[in-house]
């Protein structure tokens, strides 16, 4: 960034939103997210280790109201970077190039990764509360 | 490629493939892998822990002890915090345009990553081996 004389490229104002776009920004923004979710994953086996004391906090923290919205989120950002990175998968192999083909896989991930995050929490919840 | 009278690169340079950066396309695959990787054990992960949402502490503990799921859940540690390094290695990089905050930034990923794989680990070997 040493120079700033020279033309810049247009930033994200100019452009008209596009389904692609936003899932290209949110496969980034869920990826940082699950990256902080992955220290839980390791408090909660650390903390099975440690002992019932130790797991019991950290059963009282994950169902708090906080730990619960949370958790909705990592579901979700775990399900979008899941079902969006298949298709970048897909991608890689060299299929679904087309622009159609390009729009519907990404509202794919977008729904899907909806519903996926919808099956499981409805699921937590009607078993009786997470935790 | 033909040989280009233009092209300055000794050929020995162009058969390692390593390009500029000396690491080739070594990023871009690791992270496809570990991807791959991801998908199978994070779905896994994920049914894991919805059958033992209603579990006590000891049905916790022995489905961590059971040696298929230990093994597993080594790999996803394995697995997950690599691919989470290469992802964040991707964002500063791109954001972080101060070299010494860039670098300070890389290795600190690289350390909490390690820590958090060799915690992780010892705490599914301590309830699998039943310490």
């Amino acid at each position: 960034m040493a120079q700033t004389q020279r033309p810049l490229s247009p930033h994200l104002q100019i452009y008209k939103w596009q389904v692609q776009m936003v899932t290209s920004i949110l496969h980034r923004a869920t990826g940082i997210a699950l990256a902080v979710g992955t220290l839980i994953v390791v408090w909660g086996l650390v903390a099975l280790a440690a002992g019932e004391d130790a797991f019991n906090q950290f059963k009282v923290c994950a169902g708090s109201p906080i730990g619960i919205i949370l958790l909705i989120g990592w579901t979700w950002s775990f399900f979008f970077h899941l079902c969006n990175g298949v298709r970048h998968l897909v991608q890689d192999a060299g299929a679904g190039y087309t622009i159609v083909q390009f729009v519907r896989s990404s509202w794919a991930s977008v729904i899907v990764s909806l519903l996926l995050t919808l099956i499981v929490w409805g699921y937590v919840l009607s078993a009786g509360g997470a935790a | 490629m033909s040989a280009n009278a233009k092209d300055l690169r000794h050929p020995l340079k162009r058969a390692r493939g390593l390009g500029a950066a000396q690491y080739g396309v070594g990023h871009w695959w690791t992270q496809r892998t570990t991807a791959v990787a991801l998908v199978l054990l994070g779905i896994w992960f994920v049914v894991l822990v919805l059958g033992l949402l209603h579990g006590d502490y000891a049905t916790a503990r022995a489905a961590v002890a059971r040696p298929w799921n230990a093994v597993l859940l080594v790999a996803l540690l394995i697995s997950m915090f690599w691919h989470a390094v290469l992802g964040l290695q991707v964002v500063i990089e791109d954001y972080v345009h101060t070299r010494w905050k860039e670098l300070t930034l890389l290795v600190v990923i690289k350390f909490i990553a390690v820590l958090c794989v060799l915690a992780g680990t010892l705490a599914v070997l301590r309830i699998a081996l039943g310490a």
